[in-house]
């Protein structure tokens, strides 16, 4: 179980901006740079990410499950998370989700069957203005997701 | 759409030019002109607090608190390491304005913390960025190297003995982290669970130290009071409400998006604005200061002003800024269930009240949207309410009640339809 030295290198620029005795800052950033590189977080990765950072295990765990863009089990190649918090749900947010579910034929929560595609509902992402929004593996949001720009998405992706 | 009248936060933002966000470009609108005149001119701390005092900013994270005050608390002869902390945690549903600022004017806020550091003798920050918003992370990222590079940051900045370092700091996905003790927590690479206060983060803030912890909106402002003079940004709003305010518009209007506007601009004009009610409709409810906000019925926001006084007067609060804004078609009981839902999956779970109230709630309201209502149902969201507000650790327990306790007040024959009739009254969301 091992990082790349690029995604080590980006920990290291993390590590950096923290006082020395203050590593442990690093562990969200971390533990996120690990993620984008294997996909998910499984226990070795956590493992290694907190041994990384001169931590306890527990530590990187506890952090891994209490933020929840942290996927702790294998997701599809595309994470589509939808927000259907109420200011987005006047601007078609529940909208979005519905037409996404059926499009993709899964409900929230669930993967394609050619493991392309997992679904996802969150809350506010700080973007209701530009309603619908949907965020893709937690770091392109995609705003005013209308059918139309949902289609075009979904090709684009696939 | 973002749209500022006599702008502050947003002054000579060019929205349709790609590189107005560069320090090129802020530098050309007046950018960096406070910090140069500061130390050129050598004027001193208690000098800009003093000037804070004057403007009469208030925190617009949410608590409205006065900055100038704040500042004042610092321990600035502490000997030991302090720092300074922006809150750009933005999860309030609702609120998308530090989104705006991060990414069309970093350098504001940029200049706004430098500025803080000197006021306040500290001489390291940390920016803590929402979890989703990463374009928007990497966009500060890009111009915390631009200020580094330009000598407005770092060691010995503009050749003088100030040394102020910042850095931005990314989030993953947890709205308590917005509270200012959970986001140090967090900070400091542990679970978000807000802390005991007392001690405050003034005295016990990151790894134990003094610090001062702002929202990104209130440091983007100091740049101009310091620039133009405190009175000059009061005279902007009216008194005790000092300074424009991005009010985020979201919901049944035709122009959604981020207004700068005086404190004390009428509801109505700022609704106008946003372009007026989406297809023509009625309005019926407007949250006026993010999801944590009571709701107030439409007729009495066309009665009000946008300012700190005048919305509690009203009977809720401009928290942050958020505006959301609900037509004649919203099922008050739907809307409710969303928003406790939120509070439910969002609680950290630290207190029982908040914890299995927040819980309570939610599942008495679905189960009224339902249509599985019980006559007792309403006293019953009201007992649990009771049971969380003010025994907490923090105020999200508050947060979670108060949105119950004002569609409970104002759209109390809804909840009753609802329970009696066991469907909506109003089609819509
Ligand atoms: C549950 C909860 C969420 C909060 N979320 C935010 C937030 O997203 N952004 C923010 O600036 N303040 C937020 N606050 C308020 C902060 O605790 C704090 O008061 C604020 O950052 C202080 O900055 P100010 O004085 O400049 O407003 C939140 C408070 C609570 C209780
Ligand atoms: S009030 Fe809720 S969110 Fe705040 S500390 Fe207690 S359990 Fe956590
Ligand atoms: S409610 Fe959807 S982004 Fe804020």
């Amino acid at each position: 179980m091992m990082l790349t030295p690029e995604s080590l290198a980006q920990i290291d620029r993390e590590v950096a901006k923290y006082p020395a005795d203050q590593k442990r800052s690093a562990v969200m950033s971390a533990l996120r740079i690990a993620q984008v590189e294997k996909g998910w977080l499984s226990s070795d990765t956590i493992k290694f990410v907190a041994e990384y950072l001169g931590i306890a295990p527990m530590a990187a765990h506890e952090v891994a499950t209490f933020y929840n863009m942290y996927d702790r089990a294998p997701v599809g190649k595309y994470k589509i998370t939808v927000c259907t918090n109420l200011p987005c749900a006047l601007s078609g947010g529940v909208d979005a989700g519905e037409y996404l579910q059926k499009k993709l034929g899964i409900h929230f929560n669930e993967t394609t069957a050619d493991g392309k595609f997992t679904l996802k509902e969150g809350e506010c992402m700080g973007a209701c203005g530009y309603a619908p929004v949907l965020l893709v593996n937690n770091h392109t949001m995609c705003n005013h997701m209308t059918p139309d720009a949902i289609d075009r998405k979904l090709a684009e992706l696939n | 759409m973002t749209v500022y009248v006599k702008g502050v936060v947003f002054d000579g933002v060019d929205f349709d030019d790609p590189n107005s966000w560069s320090i090129d470009a802020y530098i050309q609108r007046g950018g960096y002109a406070a910090l140069k005149k500061i130390i050129a001119e050598g004027i001193t701390q208690d000098a800009i607090i003093a000037e804070l005092k004057t403007s009469s900013l208030r925190g617009r994270g949410g608590a409205g608190f006065p900055t100038g005050l704040k500042w004042s608390f610092m321990p600035r002869s502490f000997p030991g390491q302090k720092y300074l902390v922006c809150n750009t945690d933005e999860g309030e549903p609702g609120t998308f304005k530090d989104l705006d600022i991060i990414v069309n004017n970093p350098h504001a806020l940029i200049e706004g913390m430098i500025i803080g550091g000197y006021a306040m003798g500290i001489t390291v920050g940390y920016n803590y960025i929402h979890g989703e918003v990463f374009e928007a992370y990497e966009r500060f990222e890009a111009a915390l190297e631009e200020a580094r590079r330009a000598g407005f940051l770092g060691d010995n900045i503009l050749g003088s003995e100030f040394c102020f370092q910042l850095h931005a700091h990314h989030g993953y996905g947890a709205y308590i982290c917005g509270e200012e003790t959970a986001l140090l927590e967090s900070l400091e690479g542990k679970k978000g669970q807000p802390r005991f206060k007392p001690p405050f983060p003034a005295s016990y803030g990151l790894y134990g130290k003094p610090t001062t912890i702002n929202n990104t909106e209130t440091f983007a402002s100091v740049p101009y009071i310091v620039r133009e003079g405190g009175q000059k940004f009061l005279e902007l709003g009216k008194p005790n409400n000092g300074g424009t305010k991005l009010f985020s518009i979201s919901g049944h209007v035709n122009r959604p998006g981020n207004y700068e506007i005086p404190l004390g601009t009428p509801f109505a004009d700022l609704l106008e604005m946003a372009g007026g009610m989406r297809g023509g409709k009625k309005i019926k409810a407007v949250i006026p200061g993010g999801s944590s906000a009571p709701v107030l019925p439409g007729h009495i926001m066309m009665e009000t002003t946008m300012d700190y006084d005048a919305i509690a007067k009203a009977g809720s609060m401009l928290g942050s800024g958020a505006v959301i804004v609900m037509d004649e078609t919203v099922c008050m009981v739907k809307a409710l269930r969303r928003l406790s839902y939120f509070y439910y999956e969002e609680s950290c779970g630290q207190c029982t009240p908040c914890r299995e109230g927040t819980g309570w709630l939610y599942r008495v309201v679905d189960r009224i949207e339902r249509g599985l209502g019980r006559p007792e149902d309403l006293d019953l969201l009201e007992s649990v309410g009771k049971n969380i507000a003010g025994r907490t650790i923090c105020a999200l327990g508050d947060a979670a009640v108060m949105p119950v306790q004002g569609m409970l007040k104002h759209f109390r024959d809804e909840f009753l339809h609802h329970i009696e009739h066991k469907k909506c009254l109003v089609p819509g969301f």
